[in-house]
């Protein structure tokens, strides 16, 4: 069997005085879309920070592809709660920021901004500035920079949090086009147990006050997932039996 | 052009209400001319002096060297110090507070001993101009660098290992308009730091101009010399503006562009 794209070993961070996350161990398959949900607070972002390599670890092992992380790296994608475009560069020139100055990426750089820009919808936006576009454009050019270079593992801090319900849930549908024409590891936080079903393979549950793995179930729902698919019986069951854990760990 | 109107008539009813009042303070009724000069032998100066006999040339590109060579020397030397001083932690610790005390204190009074030390030629000016504007565009640059929004730096990092690559494409351009701030700050300083040396030593420049005019009681050059320092600063401060436009765009880009409608 080919080495897990994500592999967590008894992972702790603590901050000076408080124990954020302690003995956090799982496995990301390769093509494997994992949701990570939990209350607010629980860690959910030191544990995204910690795999991005942006944190430095307090204890246990991260992985990636077999190697460990020791720093950012290019076959990793981030996107954060914030869009965090530059103002100062067009949506093609935010997309085409991890090859560096607009003049230093190559042309096959080039072409595959303008793809992804296409693939999300934004071919018309390519020379608008931030400011010109909405929140849920701009965080559609946050994804098509994550993916510029062709990443195997995406990680994502609630992306579509700060979006209103209904671009949200359109936000999490042109997500999973862009996975399912290239399925890839992906660990995407949120504490929305809809947007979690929606969107995964699994579903890992932390608790929080240390953040630690309460359940890690599968999501056996048929893909594409629609709007539909949130009616469905199997949905809501297990959108119930997630509410209630998750009242449990709240508690 | 009725635009044009609106927009410049209610300023030059001041002027003229001015221009006015200090006929009237002048005239017969008035003070004596050998302290307050009316406009007419004030602009009669100006016109003598920028083009009957040009005997202002000199000692205007004589200012503007001066100036332009210690605005430009000390800018970019600002914002080379505040660029290492806003990355470097020991600098931060060990030196910033000082920079800070030393930006408190009027550099001008400096400007005899860097007449001793520069010699009363061109040096010493340049010197002291560099040094009056080099102060607040460092204290400008190192807190537009620091003040650069912590998620975008964290956003640039998942991207890139690189310090150079975060500070390029992130710090640097997040702090422009901070710099462009400081430089604006800057090109009055320069004016000032420049007339201020020619006034304690000099044999040449605006503020010699106006310096000697003292001496044989001649006010109307005064004026005339004031004036022309005046329209230098704010054309000096009308370009920066121009290029602080230009190149920090996306500053207040919000107010004039239009928003397309989301398209899904």
């Amino acid at each position: 069997m080919s080495s897990p794209a994500l592999s967590l070993d008894g992972v702790g961070f603590s901050f000076p005085g408080r124990q954020v996350l302690a003995g956090l161990s799982f496995n990301v398959a390769p093509g494997e879309f994992v949701a990570v949900l939990g209350p607010s607070g629980g860690g959910k972002s030191t544990l995204l920070r910690l795999i991005a390599g942006l944190l430095p670890l307090g204890a246990g092992r991260v992985l990636v592809r077999g190697t460990p992380v020791t720093g950012p790296r290019q076959d990793v994608g981030m996107v954060f709660q914030k869009a965090t475009l530059l103002p100062w560069r067009t949506a093609l020139d935010n997309v085409l920021l991890p090859a560096g100055f607009r003049r230093g990426a190559s042309p096959a750089e080039r072409t595959r901004a303008e793809n992804l820009l296409a693939a999300i919808g934004l071919a018309d936006s390519a020379n608008y500035y931030p400011a010109q576009l909405s929140g849920g454009m701009a965080q559609r050019v946050g994804l098509a920079r994550m993916l510029l270079h062709d990443p195997d593992l995406l990680l994502m801090d609630e992306p579509f949090a700060a979006l209103d319900a209904m671009t949200r849930e359109r936000m999490a549908l042109v997500l999973q086009k862009l996975w399912q024409e290239r399925p890839r590891a992906a660990v995407f936080v949120t504490h929305s147990i809809q947007e979690a079903l929606l969107l995964a393979d699994r579903v890992v549950v932390l608790a929080h006050s240390p953040g630690r793995i309460v359940a890690d179930w599968p999501v056996p729902l048929p893909r594409p997932r629609a709007p539909e698919t949130m009616a469905t019986p199997e949905f809501n069951e297990l959108a119930l039996k997630l509410r209630r854990l998750f009242d449990e760990v709240a508690a | 052009m009725k635009a044009a109107f609106a927009r410049f008539a209610p300023p030059l009813v001041t002027l003229v209400l001015i221009l006015g009042a200090w006929a009237l303070a002048t005239g017969p009724a008035g003070l004596p001319s050998y302290l307050l000069p009316g406009p007419w032998p004030v602009a009669l100066s100006l016109w003598n002096g920028l083009i009957g006999t040009g005997s202002f040339w000199p000692h205007i590109g004589f200012t503007l060297t001066s100036t332009l060579l210690g605005y430009v020397g000390g800018s970019i030397a600002a914002i080379i110090v505040g660029v290492a001083a806003a990355e470097s932690r020991l600098f931060e610790r060990f030196v910033y507070p000082y920079v800070v005390a030393v930006q408190a204190a009027p550099k001008v009074a400096l400007a005899p001993l860097i007449l001793v030390w520069f010699g009363f030629g061109l040096a010493s000016k340049v010197v002291l101009v560099a040094l009056i504007c080099f102060f607040p565009l460092l204290v400008n640059t190192i807190s537009g660098i620091r003040g650069t929004d912590p998620e975008l730096i964290e956003m640039a990092r998942s991207f890139s290992r690189s310090r150079g690559f975060v500070f390029l494409h992130v710090k640097l351009p997040a702090a422009a308009p901070a710099i462009f701030a400081g430089l604006q700050i800057g090109i009055v300083l320069a004016l000032i730091g420049a007339v201020v040396g020619e006034f304690v030593a000099s044999d040449r420049g605006v503020g010699y101009l106006i310096g000697s005019a003292t001496v044989n009681m001649s006010v109307t050059t005064m004026f005339a010399g004031v004036i022309v320092l005046a329209g230098f600063g704010m054309a000096g401060s009308a370009l920066v503006q121009r290029i602080q436009r230009r190149v920090v765009f996306w500053d207040n880009a919000e107010r004039h562009i239009v928003t397309p409608q989301e398209t899904a």
